[in-house]
């Protein structure tokens, strides 16, 4: 359990000690909120969507618990660039209770992350409609956290170096983002792209998240709970699987 | 203590370990010696449960590291040859991680880290971040740090790289130390062939992936007719410079792997 713990806490130092990565990481979240969030906002409410501040805000915040969590499994990349990897690898600790410190505390990284884009956001104009149901959004960005940080250890697991970078963000972090109804309402779509955000577990979160802070839901509170707690338990097993196996 | 038995490791077509056969007894201060590239840090990677032989045995106190690898684990300590320190968090936290990932409880763990630094003379530089230090100071700290519990086997792979004497001074007798007060077993990889001569009961010279010759450096000074082990060194594995082949099979192990992964 220490073992646990002290990792943890490993994630936890390293993320309040880089005050500039902090800041920017907070810069791509703020643009989506204030140039669609507000460019957008006219057309949508003609089309008669409401606010569009109001919808794309649970969006904005799944996406930073999105990348937060997904880089902070890819982590493993740089520890095993400098090192530190092998350091935990050959200690007398189970690799799963390596992996589980890992992914808790690049979970519990993504939330606060996803907390202060929500301070961001209510700044901005967001309200939700009944604050009570708050605490509830909480979950859901821990449960968006854990699905992501187990999808980043068990992908970092599996590359060498940082040259596949790229191509994890191209192929994989971007279209989980487009893809996951964080930007448009997932009623009504055409056929194919509604089978592709059914596909993308973010969708189910930033689907929980709305249904708890602005009462309205597609799939419905419930089923994204479902879904969300089945697969998160799923990557986190495939990404413990995967990170016992590792070589270097 | 250590038990290898034709150990093969191949990287695709390139054969890093070669039918490599050794043994380390209890206590024992075992250096293993060759060229760069020649298979030293792939068969230290091998004991230490971090990659899976082709084929061949290895047995660590009776266990074999690709099977029991957590109880293996808990016998050594590894201090490695390039860094493996968390540049973010400072010396002493550097120092708690290893401690609570080693089991050594919360004050001996605080005891040994401070007269550990105060030795490596980091003490003043506890509560500094590691990526602030200079590549000597970084050494010291993982060396520092590979001591703060103690294991049965002690894996020491180049540790005097980029230290100045006083700290390899430093390093050497508390090696010895451990060794003779804890019955420590060390296996250390050296290109320092004088430390070698001085530290170590028996040496194992590898090359190109075999071993060449093992036995106390006495019997490999008398066996080539040497008359240091430097000299003997050269006579047993040539004049030739070889550090390109390190590289070229790191680098082809890294394409290899890049997206295997943990696969193999």
């Amino acid at each position: 359990m220490s073992a646990i713990y002290i990792l943890w806490l490993r994630e936890l130092k390293r993320y309040t000690r880089s005050r500039v990565q902090l800041v920017a990481s907070l810069g791509q979240p703020v643009m989506y909120l204030l140039a669609l969030g507000f460019g957008l906002g006219p057309v949508f409410q003609k089309a008669g969507g409401g606010s569009y501040l109001q919808f794309m805000a649970p969006g904005v915040i799944g996406m930073t618990v999105l990348f937060s969590s997904i880089f902070s499994g890819l982590g493993l990349l740089w520890d095993r660039q400098f090192g530190f990897l092998k350091e935990t690898l050959v200690a007398p600790v189970p690799r799963l209770q390596i992996m589980i410190g890992r992914t808790l505390g690049g979970a519990t990284v993504a939330v606060l992350q996803g907390l202060l884009v929500t301070v961001v956001c209510v700044i901005a104009g967001f309200r939700p409609v009944n604050i009570s149901l708050v605490p509830l959004a909480l979950g859901f960005m821990l449960l968006i956290a854990m699905v992501f940080a187990g999808l980043g250890v068990a992908v970092g697991s599996s590359l060498e170096d940082m040259q596949g970078f790229q191509l994890i963000m191209n192929f994989l972090v971007m279209p989980l983002f487009f893809l996951s109804g964080a930007l448009f309402p997932l009623d009504g779509l055409p056929k194919v792209l509604a089978a592709v955000t059914m596909v993308d577990p973010l969708s189910y979160g930033i689907d929980g998240m709305r249904s708890v802070l602005l009462g309205r839901s597609h799939y419905g509170g419930m089923v994204d709970l479902e879904v969300l707690v089945g697969v998160a338990v799923v990557f986190i097993m495939i990404g413990a699987y995967r990170f016992s196996k590792i070589e270097i | 203590m250590i038990r290898v038995e034709n150990l093969v490791k191949t990287f695709g077509t390139f054969t890093a370990v070669n039918d490599v056969s050794f043994q380390v007894a209890e206590g024992e201060i075992f250096a293993f010696l060759g060229p760069n590239g020649a298979g030293k840090t792939t068969t230290i990677k091998m004991l230490t449960t971090l990659l899976k032989p082709t084929s061949g045995r290895i047995e660590l106190d009776g266990l074999d590291p690709a099977v029991r690898q957590n109880e293996v684990r808990q016998r050594f300590g590894i201090v490695f040859q390039d860094p493996s320190l968390d540049g973010e968090l400072t010396a002493w936290e550097n120092m708690e991680i290893h401690g609570v990932l080693y089991h050594v409880p919360h004050k001996l763990r605080c005891q040994r880290s401070e007269a550990l630094l105060e030795q490596f003379e980091l003490w003043e530089r506890r509560k500094d971040r590691v990526k602030t230090f200079s590549g000597g100071m970084k050494r010291r700290l993982e060396i520092a740090r590979g001591f703060l519990h103690t294991p049965k086997i002690l894996f020491l792979d180049e540790p005097t790289l980029g230290l100045d004497p006083q700290s390899r001074n430093q390093l050497w007798t508390h090696v010895k130390k451990v060794n003779e007060a804890e019955k420590v077993t060390v296996m250390l990889t050296t290109h320092y062939m004088d430390e070698a001569d001085r530290v170590a009961h028996r040496v194992g010279v590898i090359d190109h992936g075999k071993l060449v010759a093992q036995g106390t450096p006495q019997a490999i000074k008398e066996q080539t007719g040497a008359a240091t082990l430097e000299d003997a060194f050269l006579k047993l594995t040539g004049s030739t410079i070889r550090d390109e082949s390190a590289g070229s099979a790191d680098q082809m192990r890294q394409f290899a792997k890049m997206w295997s992964g943990g696969r193999r």
